[in-house]
């Protein structure tokens, strides 16, 4: 047979094949006369073979057959196989297969060979693949090299350990006794793979951690050897770029940082030397910054004093003015690390963050955007704002619906007005459409729903948006769904934000029909427009022929959904015509379960949520039917005036009888608006807050005031004035809004404030603005209370004051007995 | 740690693959190919450093990547490395290709393999950094290469003596010869 061809030649062949299955060929008729080769036990040209194995196992072709192959040449005496043999076993081998095993007894042979690079080329193959068992077995020899004074073999061995000690945590203490004098070594590859090494073994085990920081004062041995370095001078065998040994430097940092977290000893004995490395290290390259990048690392993590802290952000902030791309990308991931505990200091660098945004680079826009929602806060949001929805335009689309679910978040929680915060919903709705998540589009409608006066402007809005394009599903679900609720908003043509614009109700059907029929619009899109529709018959007046015929055209759809839907609508024309009205009336204000919003919370006392429409027609719910005639003479026809922003009430609900009285002549006198709300109160318990859906301002335009103020209780600096309303249409009612002052120096947190009446009373307490009262009488707490004292007798009131002041819980109780008469008479 | 070092052409070929952490074939052929679609969509001047592909660890692994000509040198690596030292190590290591190939350019690492593999070990082993400094890893390599040679020019003797010599004991293998 003639002699094999070297690796060389393979490889020139390789290369000259032109398809990938001339490649094939080629390796097939290559791998079978190795293979032959391999039987007939061919010991010169062995190494050769295993050669050219190895470099078809790395283009992807199957190498298995030459494992054994390799553990014949790591037997064999001469150097050039074991050289082969062992970068075979590397390569081939690993701790799945079974013939591994095999290995360990020459490796140990090895281990103790005379030839030095021999026993390097050992290390080398169990530290990179060695397998639980061998460990084990060689950890002994690995230990005996630990301490041997040739430094090749000692790092080697250093890193070998540091495996063993993965694959085998017990072994740990026995490696225990050879790191003693591992850093008294000058050779920088031993001190290196040693710093390696106690690194791993202090991750591991926070006992040797504590050994490390008492016994053996590791501490001040790390700190001589980096002063060592900066200071040496040029040494040129470690440098790099002017600096000697970086990696060491990074090494020592990283451990430096391992040892002194939570550890206030070892923090200080620290801190000087980082001090000075990050005041002297040079930047103006790449290495330089490494080192800077690993020391605030280090500062940010150990317990460094503020000094310190301050410098390390401070570089931080120079890192991001640099020009060049890594060192910015860096920057903004240390700067996200720290930006929970230093969030001031990092608030400084905010200009710069937000300019990252319009970087090229995807990982650093990425980052910057991270940071940026994490640096947002009441009062820096509609600058911060601005930047994000104008990124959200142009950036690329994976992260738009990240920077989406952001905006709405941030949005959520430092709105500064109820305006703001719908225009913001609007654009992301309308750039980034079709990319906000599903679970968005609930949440919006309930922010829309809440915010009771700019009904008239949203839907004006959301009509504008969705005349022009269609497509967004979530910007067409939002924008159906309001129109169906407030499309007499729509339609009568009264903005106050705004210019109104004249739309007609046939455009306004025009609109949702070409939804309904479009190819863009998905199942629920749909769903959402033919509910709307629906719900416009009742307060549309010309067009109701024209919802009919489409809601019966439906009824036949494909589609079960909207077929279900279309018919049950049908049916409430023909069938159940006295009910539509009662069912299709505006919904109440729903309930919201994160409270973190502007600070008008309305609070319903109604349990029914009416979940958003995927249901079927609007559930002012649990209506019971037979009452649907009373309602239908109390309203009197469907004319709903438009809302005029200030004192909405609501249209009397259903409940009990007496109620219907209560509330009849509020409609009907022409006050001010009714706006939405027949809050379904089943309570029959608490009559008149069917109020409830209003906002905690005063609830009637029509209020006799004049009822004098009264102070309810003054007492170590906070004083609380309640002052009173009364309906003149209610005569039950009590509105008693308070006004907490402070006039002492400090601010007085978490005040709560609690009220309990007499049993003939009852009470409603709304949410308070505020729940800190600032000192120096800078400003007050208000909050509202609603008193129905039917039986007309005398108020009293017991008050519990609790709040933090000066460091101190207070708590406080009080009895109120100075209401005027006109309060409750 | 260092999970993996890939050296590639422009067109996705590898020249160099070591995995530090077992893999199967096909998983390590998968992330070759990952690998290389990441990074060939890179601009010039965008940073060096991408989050992992799905196949090597998700969050917490990253890819550090240098660009020479028409080569990528790859090195995947997890949270405990700092990027840039990463980043410095692969102009360490291209420098030390250099002094060793003497104006290394691409074909060198191609007909090659085995000696690059030969370096590399002296750099990184089992997933961490062994030796940084150029010198001294050119040194080994010398030596080593040397030992290689020499016992290809004799195959009679198992270890063999340095030509010419004045000692009549041999400093490898302390054995006396004629």
């Amino acid at each position: 047979m003639p002699a094999p061809i070297r690796l060389r030649e393979l490889i020139r062949t390789i290369r000259t094949a032109r398809t990938q299955a001339e490649e094939r060929e080629m390796i097939q008729k290559e791998c079978a006369a190795i293979r032959s080769s391999f039987r007939e036990e061919d010991n010169t040209y062995r190494c050769r073979n295993v050669a050219k194995l190895l470099y078809m196992h790395m283009l992807g072709y199957p190498a298995h057959f030459g494992q054994l192959e390799c553990l014949k040449l790591i037997a064999s005496q001469k150097f050039t196989d074991k050289r082969i043999g062992y970068l075979g076993a590397m390569l081939l081998l690993d701790e799945r297969q079974d013939v591994h095993l095999l290995m360990t007894n020459c490796i140990k042979n090895d281990l103790n060979h005379s030839t030095q690079f021999v026993q390097g080329l050992a290390l080398c193959t169990l530290g990179c693949m060695g397998s639980s068992e061998m460990c084990r077995d060689l950890a002994g020899e690995v230990e005996k090299l630990l301490k041997t004074s040739n430094s090749y073999l000692r790092k080697k061995a250093a890193l070998c350990a540091v495996h063993v000690i993965r694959k085998v945590p017990e072994l740990m203490e026995m490696f225990l006794p050879a790191t003693k004098n591992l850093l008294n070594e000058k050779n920088h590859g031993v001190l290196h793979t040693s710093v390696v090494l106690l690194t791993e073994m202090c991750e591991r085990s926070p006992d040797m951690l504590a050994h490390f920081r008492k016994n053996e004062k590791l501490v001040p041995q790390l700190v001589r050897i980096l002063k060592n370095l900066i200071m040496s001078g040029y040494s040129p065998e470690h440098d790099v770029s002017g600096i000697s040994d970086p990696f060491l430097q990074v090494r020592i940092l990283r451990l430096l940082r391992i040892l002194g977290r939570n550890d206030d000893d070892s923090s200080e004995a620290m801190n000087d030397i980082l001090a000075q490395v990050a005041t002297n290290t040079e930047t103006s390259k790449n290495v330089g910054n490494a080192i800077l990048y690993e020391t605030v690392l280090t500062i940010m993590d150990i317990k460094s004093e503020s000094g310190l802290r301050v410098l390390a952000i401070n570089i931080l902030g120079r890192f991001l003015l640099n020009n060049d791309k890594n060192i910015r990308y860096v920057a903004l991931t240390s700067l996200l690390k720290t930006v929970q505990t230093d969030h001031n200091a990092v608030q400084r660098h905010r200009s710069t963050i937000v300019d990252c945004l319009k970087d090229l680079d995807v990982s650093i826009k990425r980052r910057a955007m991270e940071l940026s929602f994490a640096l947002v806060n009441g009062n820096n949001i509609r600058g911060m704002m601005k930047e994000l929805l104008y990124f959200l335009d142009s950036c690329e689309p994976e992260f738009k619906a990240d920077c989406a679910s952001g905006i709405f978040l941030a949005a959520e929680k430092y709105a500064p007005s109820k305006r703001w915060h719908i225009d913001t919903i609007m654009r992301v709705l309308t750039t980034a459409g079709s990319y906000v998540r599903d679970d968005a589009v609930p949440n919006l409608i309930q922010l829309i729903t809440n915010s009771v006066e700019m009904h008239a402007y949203t839907v004006q809005r959301l009509y504008k948006a969705i005349l022009g394009d269609y497509s967004q599903q979530p910007l067409v679900q939002v924008a159906a769904w309001c129109i169906g609720e407030y499309g007499d908003l729509l339609v009568s043509g009264q903005c106050e934000e705004e210019e109104p614009i004249q739309v007609t109700e046939d455009e306004v059907l025009d609109i949702l029909e070409s939804v309904l029929i479009s190819n863009m619009s998905t199942s629920v899109t749909r769903g959402y427009a033919l509910t709307a529709i629906m719900k416009l018959s009742t307060r549309f007046t010309c067009t109701v022929n024209r919802i009919k015929k489409v809601v019966s055209i439906y009824g036949s759809s494909i589609d079960v959904e909207l077929q279900q839907r279309a018919v049950e609508y049908n049916a409430l024309f023909k069938k159940y015509d006295h009910m539509r009205s009662a069912l299709l009336e505006r919904m109440p204000v729903m309930e919201k379960v994160t409270t973190n919003g502007p600070t008008e919370i309305v609070q319903t006392n109604g349990e029914t949520e009416p979940a958003p429409l995927e249901t079927k027609p609007p559930p002012s719910g649990p209506q019971p039917t037979s009452q649907a005639n009373d309602l239908l003479d109390l309203l009197g026809g469907n004319d709903i005036t438009p809302v005029i922003p200030t004192a909405p009430t609501s249209k009397p609900a259903s409940a009990g009888g007496e109620l219907l009285d209560l509330l009849g002549d509020i409609n009907l006198t022409g006050a001010p608006a009714t706006a939405p709300t027949p809050a379904p109160v089943p309570q029959i318990s608490q009559p008149s807050f069917l109020l409830d859906g209003l906002s905690s301002q005063p609830l009637f335009n029509d209020i006799a005031s004049g009822i004098p103020s009264i102070t309810a209780y003054s007492k170590n600096g906070l004083k609380i004035e309640f002052t009173f309303e009364r309906s003149n249409t209610n005569p039950s009612v009590t509105v008693i809004t308070i006004q907490a002052s402070n006039s002492t120096e400090l601010d007085m947190t978490d005040f709560v404030f609690q009220a309990a009446v007499p049993k003939t009373f009852q009470l409603q307490l709304l949410s308070p603005s505020s729940s800190i009262v600032p000192a120096f009488n800078t400003g007050t707490i208000t909050q509202v209370i609603k008193v129905l004292n039917p039986q007309k007798q005398q108020l009293r009131m017991r008050i519990k004051l609790t709040y933090n002041h000066k460091g101190s819980a207070m708590q406080d109780l009080a009895e109120v007995n100075n209401f005027p008469p006109q309060s409750w008479q | 740690m260092i999970k993996a070092i890939l050296i590639f052409s422009n067109q996705g070929k590898p020249w160099l693959s070591k995995f530090y952490q077992p893999y199967s074939e096909d998983t390590q052929q998968q992330i070759i190919g990952e690998t290389f679609h990441l990074v060939s969509k890179r601009d010039e001047n965008v940073c060096n450093f991408l989050e992992g592909g799905l196949l090597i660890g998700r969050s917490d692994n990253k890819l550090i990547y240098r660009h020479y000509a028409t080569l990528y040198f790859v090195f995947y690596v997890d949270s405990s490395e700092s990027e840039l030292g990463i980043f410095d190590l692969i102009q360490v290591f291209v420098e030390t290709l250099d002094k060793c190939f003497e104006n290394v350019c691409e074909l060198d690492l191609i007909f090659h393999v085995d000696k690059v593999h030969n370096i590399l070990v002296e750099m990184v082993m089992g997933g961490m950094v062994l030796e940084t400094n150029m010198n001294e890893i050119v040194t080994q390599i010398d030596t080593q290469n040397k030992l290689e040679k020499s016992e290809a020019d004799s195959q009679l003797s198992t270890c063999l003596h340095p030509q010419g010599g004045q000692s009549l004991k041999c400093e490898q293998c302390r054995k006396e010869y004629i």
